[in-house]
């Protein structure tokens, strides 16, 4: 073919099987790692679907599909009151502590995008080391504050310590970083305070961080277990996962309820998700800069 | 309505002083350039005139108020940014409207000034869309428009049309020439290229390390450049500079017979004779420079033509369509009156 001639690259890349093979060797390797990684992330959702569809005595059998798959722990969990009480709290909790997030993580993050202060770097490298400390470490000096405030088994105890994070200030400082300052200034000369900026001109820049944000601190409070498990006292109090549980008895955990309640709150979950992951478009930003 | 006056106005980052004392008195309606090559400080003059940029020292008055401490919203100023900055979240209308945010006008008469404003700059049909959905050109418009929305004292503009490609800088310079005539706001505009500033100002200031090098009309500045660094500034291809030296009355250039100017100097002095290409003529007569033809650049209408002579390597225009060949030697005279004679140390104009 004439082709072959004019265009000696691609005749070496025909006359030259192996390279393809082996990218070709390459990228099934690569979709193998993705299929086996996918796999393994839905495993578990599969088996908590499974075995909330077990009766109690097929819970150990490791069957995928239950002999005589039945809706009755649905029935259960659905009837015991205790149950929305638990939801109603995670869902209160979870979304009040997402709101604040979003509002203070970005506040403080874009005060130390923008602003140039005295201290500024120092504020900024306190904020990033308390990344370091684990929940468990925290646990104990929580309680010990929320002990002396009288704040043990109240919504504000299970939520103060996460309204605020220093991952979430750390994401919005970076996000805020790719707002170009050209805006900020061209808001000041239209005579917006440095409030009205942040509120009209910032956060709209940076939906897709928020609706990250949103996503990961909903997620996170809505599964948090640790703390609320320590901070609450009353059955009323319980959050879903404290709640969950709880299911059986001393001997018994009752697994086939406990995972017919995470397969019940998982629905929140999904909703939040689909609600903020239309917000999370690229390049935003880009489009009043130039062409 | 607005003059505006910088008075031994200097900037300082940290320790390092950048802008070292401008002075400037800028006319109601006046449109003022300013030019100079990255860094000197243009932006920095600016920022501070908008009140983005803190004062060192020095003054800024508009309209006989010193406005130092005045937030920017307060200087009744506008500005227009080099990238734009229309925000991408609201549409062509709303970007707008952002600037009569902190007016007082009615909604009745926001949305007359609106109108308005989108029809001078022909865009009535875009004020729906978002900036994404515009053309480079026509984002620049919104951002003129939004500055345009307050009739403003004073609108500064930093290199707006530096990322538009060469055909819509062109046509955008003209618009807002001609806006700039029909609204008579005064104009404080920033650029590196000399043609922009050659072709919209009424007065020039020509900057260099943050100092102000020259300030005049485009025909001052042109014909009677006031240094070195403004001679070759302005003008392209750049004037050519040839040393010699000033004896008397006498000038003596490289290589050539010494020629009798108006000038004169009490001892011998260097000096630093000035002239553009388009000022030399190839001739038989009086020569000022004579050498090999090395490079030819056809233009069209004429021909850019590189001699090497013993002063160094020169520019002239000739014909466009008889130009002479690479390798031949050329004579190349000019008239007195467009020789520039510059002082060889300081580089500062003789007269
Ligand atoms: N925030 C800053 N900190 C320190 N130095 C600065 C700062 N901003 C500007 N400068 C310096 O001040 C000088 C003038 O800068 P300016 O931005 O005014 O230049 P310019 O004339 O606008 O150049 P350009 O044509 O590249 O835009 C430069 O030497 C620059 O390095
Ligand atoms: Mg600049």
């Amino acid at each position: 073919m004439t082709v072959l001639d004019i265009h000696p690259t691609t005749s070496a890349v025909l006359a030259d099987p192996p390279v393809r093979r082996q990218r070709n060797m390459g990228q099934f390797l690569r979709w193998l790692l993705l299929f086996a990684g996918g796999i393994a992330m839905v495993m578990p959702i599969v088996y908590m679907i499974s075995t909330s569809l077990k009766w109690p005595h097929e819970v150990y059998n490791i069957n995928l599909v239950p002999d005589e798959p039945t809706l009755e722990n649905y029935l259960y969990v659905l009837e015991d009151g205790r149950f929305y009480g638990w939801f109603w709290n995670s869902l209160l909790i979870a979304t009040l502590t997402t709101v604040s997030n979003l509002f203070f993580d970005s506040l403080v993050g874009y005060t130390l995008c923008k602003f140039r202060f005295p201290g500024r770097q120092l504020v900024f490298i306190a904020i990033l080391s308390t990344l370091m400390i684990p929940t468990e470490m925290l646990v104990i000096p929580w309680y010990l504050m929320s002990q002396s405030f009288g704040w043990l088994d109240s919504y504000w105890g299970i939520m103060f310590p996460g309204m605020m994070t220093a991952f979430g200030t750390f994401l919005m400082k970076q996000f805020f970083e790719s707002v170009p300052d050209d805006f900020i200034e061209a808001a000041r000369i239209d005579g917006l305070n440095e409030f009205q900026i942040w509120w009209t001109v910032a956060m709209p820049l940076v939906k897709p961080a928020l609706a990250a944000l949103a996503i990961f601190v909903f997620l996170g409070n809505w599964t948090a277990f640790l703390w609320p498990l320590v901070v609450t006292n009353s059955v009323e109090m319980y959050t879903i996962p404290v709640g969950l549980s709880g299911f059986g008895d001393e001997v018994d955990v009752a697994w086939e309820l406990i995972m017919t309640g995470a397969a019940i709150s998982t629905i929140p979950t999904l909703v939040v998700f689909l609600i903020f992951q239309r917000f999370i478009i690229r390049g935003v930003v880009m489009a009043g800069l130039k062409g | 309505m607005a003059n505006l006056a910088l008075r031994n106005l200097t900037k300082a980052y940290g320790k390092t002083e950048v802008l070292h004392g401008i002075n400037l008195d800028i006319q109601d309606g006046e449109f003022i350039v300013f030019v100079g090559p990255s860094g000197c400080g243009k932006s920095t003059t600016l920022r501070m005139i908008a009140g983005l940029e803190e004062i060192t020292s020095g003054q800024i008055i508009i309209d006989e108020r010193v406005v130092n401490n005045l937030e920017p919203k307060e200087r009744d100023i506008a500005m227009v940014f080099q990238n734009y900055a229309i925000y991408p979240h609201m549409s062509v209308k709303k970007n707008i409207a952002f600037g009569l945010r902190s007016s007082r006008l009615s909604k009745p008469e926001k949305e007359a000034r609106i109108s308005e404003v989108a029809e001078i700059l022909n865009m009535t049909s875009l004020l729906e869309r978002k900036p994404s959905q515009l053309s480079g050109g026509q984002r620049q418009r919104v951002a003129i428009g939004r500055a345009m929305v307050r009739d403003p004292a004073v609108f500064l503009f930093d290199e707006p049309l530096s990322n538009l490609d060469a055909q819509l800088r062109t046509q955008m310079r003209l618009e807002i020439k001609k806006l700039h005539h029909r609204v008579g706001n005064t104009i404080v505009f920033v650029t590196h290229d000399q043609v922009e500033a050659m072709t919209m100002a009424d007065r020039i200031v020509i900057m260099k390390d943050g100092h102000i090098q020259q300030i005049g009309t485009p025909a001052d500045v042109y014909h009677r450049p006031a240094n070195t660094f403004v001679a070759q500034f302005i003008g392209a291809p750049s004037m050519n500079m040839l040393p010699a030296t000033l004896n008397g009355h006498q000038l003596q250039l490289a290589s050539a017979k010494p020629i009798e100017i108006g000038l004169n100097a009490d001892t011998r002095r260097e000096v630093i004779v000035g002239v553009r290409p388009d000022d030399l003529i190839l001739s038989s007569g009086e020569p000022l420079v004579a050498g090999k033809v090395t490079v030819r650049e056809p233009l069209g209408p004429e021909t850019l033509i590189y001699v090497e002579t013993p002063g160094g390597e020169i520019i002239a225009k000739a014909d466009g369509r008889t130009p002479p060949e690479v390798g031949e030697h050329v004579e190349l005279g000019a008239d007195l009156e467009n020789l520039h004679i510059f002082d060889a140390k300081t580089g500062v104009v003789m007269s």
